[in-house]
């Protein structure tokens, strides 16, 4: 079964949320955590895996032969994303905007084309205890974090429970992340922003057709509208985190919630079996 | 005119809470929100929406069944798996055109995509040009680009002096839209080891496109020796003094409330913010 842990928009504990989970269920069955934040992971920080594999992630970005080319400018016309500009008597090519489609090195008439790999982040796996650890790196500077999340998602065992940290928003990283996701836990908290935030990430999950189900961290007297909303879209409301000062110190220190206090360990074990029940549910149903 | 973008690399740092207090506390301005994907500043802000526009941005593909003879290349060749039994999946399609120009049957043709709105608004604060990418969409790093074009048109037609930007979170594309060619980076930070981890990353995209950075770590006060640690790597890279602000429940407050929060307490913490928008100023030589 695979859970995506996300939230309309970062700092909202979904990191927490994740490792937590994570911590509370590594004894009870074969577990993998994946980070898909690839922009920001973190969950490192928390669970200080051994890493014991790190592979590049890399695009296919084109290399001209200037010797065979005859600046028809064909490669120029195919491309979407203007990645290369052919010169009267050079061809430039802007590897940062190029998406690695290959259309220009199939369709050059003169064969002038061939590709080598521009590396743009790194896909690290190991383990910490008994968790299996995944999580993609996009390197600084780079803009298209997409191809690193593909690269971590070939590394998902849909055999294990998997969890993915996914990163905040509602765009096309987002997507790539939670797609093929069985159930997806939203991460919120109680004020004008986080609702805000959880409505569009609602929006998000209901268009990919996956269960959803909130959890509302830093939760005080002020989540009335949020439960409210919740109701209304019936989204059930699967665990409330308190806020809490010495909640807050132990996650500032790299601490994870069920280690640093462990009677939450039970509670997301129940978040668990809470979120299997309606993922078996969902899948009787359509069975009938 | 100077742009000043505010970033956190996270989010959920403050940092919205901070951009509409400088939209209280500066004169003469033109604000953007580049966070085109989950936008807030309008919740502090209020605006009336003036302009109303499309963004079309990037096509995808659609097979024509009737000419499709199924022959399969298009399939073989798409590297994005977007063709799946001869049908195109919107989603993993990344327009870039190559089934179009290679299907031997002339079936395949790419459509525009309408992949969001921007506006452009009144609020009590001066103009604000926002977005809203739609949900699943792509191009949020040319819809920024966009949004700030069209502030850096407002604020010259205006004759502003300063575009205040909340920035997008990550380290990606529209975090590098956000901030290449501005001329001052506010990086928002928390005392916590992720925060520390995540101004690192941010802070390294700055420098990759050389734009100056001031830090200000929000909540310092849940974890002094990691605001410690964080000032320490300031000095140490160079970007002087450090901003603290103390956690304070009137941020929420505030924002319940809808107002920026050096309107809404006259605290320690309002002149802290107060007095990191002078130091900006300061910096930016105005
Ligand atoms: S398509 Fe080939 S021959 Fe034509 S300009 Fe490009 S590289 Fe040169
Ligand atoms: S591989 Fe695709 S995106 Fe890259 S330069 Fe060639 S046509 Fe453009």
């Amino acid at each position: 079964m695979i859970i995506s842990v996300a939230s309309g928009k970062g700092g909202t504990g979904k990191t927490l949320v994740a490792t937590s989970l994570a911590v509370s269920l590594k004894d009870k069955c074969s577990l993998q955590l994946v980070d898909c934040d690839v922009e920001e992971p973190n969950d490192h920080l928390f669970l200080k895996p051994v890493i014991d594999k790190k592979e590049p992630v890399a695009i296919p970005v084109p290399k001209i032969d200037e010797t065979k080319c005859t600046f028809c400018g064909k490669c120029a016309e195919v491309c979407a994303y203007n990645a290369i500009a052919v010169l009267p008597k050079n061809v430039l090519v802007l590897p940062n905007l190029c998406h690695g489609c290959g259309a220009c090195s199939y369709l050059c008439p003169e064969k002038a084309i061939t590709e080598e790999d521009m590396i743009i982040g790194v896909v690290e796996s190991g383990h910490a205890g008994n968790i299996d650890f995944i999580q993609g790196r996009l390197n600084t500077g780079e803009a298209m974090p997409v191809p690193v999340i593909r690269k971590v998602k070939e590394k998902v065992s849909p055999d294990k429970t998997v969890i993915i940290d996914i990163s905040p928003g509602t765009s096309c990283p987002v997507v790539e992340s939670v797609k093929g996701s069985d159930f997806c836990l939203l991460v919120t908290e109680p004020t004008p922003f986080g609702l805000n935030d959880l409505t569009l990430a609602v929006e998000t999950v209901r268009k990919l057709g996956i269960l959803c189900g909130v959890v509302i961290n830093r939760a005080g007297d002020n989540q009335g509208k949020m439960e409210a909303y919740c109701r209304e879209q019936n989204i059930p409301v699967l665990m409330t985190i308190p806020l809490d000062t010495e909640i807050a110190r132990l996650y500032s220190r790299g601490i994870t919630l069920a280690e640093g206090m462990p009677r939450w360990q039970e509670k997301f074990e129940s978040l668990f079996r809470h979120i299997k029940e309606l993922v078996d549910e969902r899948s009787s149903s359509l069975k009938r | 005119m100077k742009e000043v973008v505010v970033l956190s690399g996270k989010g959920g740092t403050g940092k919205t809470s901070i951009v509409g207090s400088f939209a209280s506390l500066a004169k003469n301005k033109v604000l953007a929100d580049c966070d085109v994907d989950a936008a807030d500043l309008h919740l502090l802000l209020r605006p009336e929406t003036q302009e109303k526009n499309e963004f079309w941005s990037g096509q995808a593909a659609t097979i024509d069944e009737d000419k499709c003879t199924q022959c399969g290349l298009c399939q073989e060749l798409c590297r994005f798996n977007a063709i799946k039994d001869y049908k195109v999946d919107p989603i993993s399609c990344e327009g870039c055109g190559f089934c179009s120009h290679i299907c031997p049957a002339d079936a395949i043709t790419m459509k525009d995509n309408m992949s969001g709105h921007w506006f452009i608004s009144k609020t009590r604060y001066g103009e604000l040009v926002h977005a809203r990418l739609g949900i699943a969409e792509e191009n949020s790093g040319k819809l920024v680009a966009l949004v700030r074009q069209k502030a850096r048109e407002l604020a010259d037609k205006k004759k502003a002096d300063y575009i205040i930007s909340d920035g997008p979170p990550g380290i990606g594309c529209p975090v590098i839209s956000s901030l290449s060619g501005a001329d001052l980076a506010l990086l928002v930070t928390e005392p916590t080891l992720s925060g520390i981890h995540d101004l690192e990353r941010v802070y390294e995209v700055c420098r990759h496109f050389n734009v100056p950075a001031l830090v200000c770590i929000n909540k310092y006060d849940i974890n002094e020796s990691n605001a410690n640690k964080i000032e320490d790597y300031c000095q140490q890279q160079g970007m002087g003094t450090v901003t603290r602000i103390p956690y304070d429940n009137a941020v929420t407050e505030a924002m319940i409330h809808g107002i920026p929060v050096v309107e809404y307490s006259h605290n320690g913490l309002s002149s802290k913010i107060a007095a990191l928008w002078d130091k900006i100023v300061n910096k930016l030589g105005g």
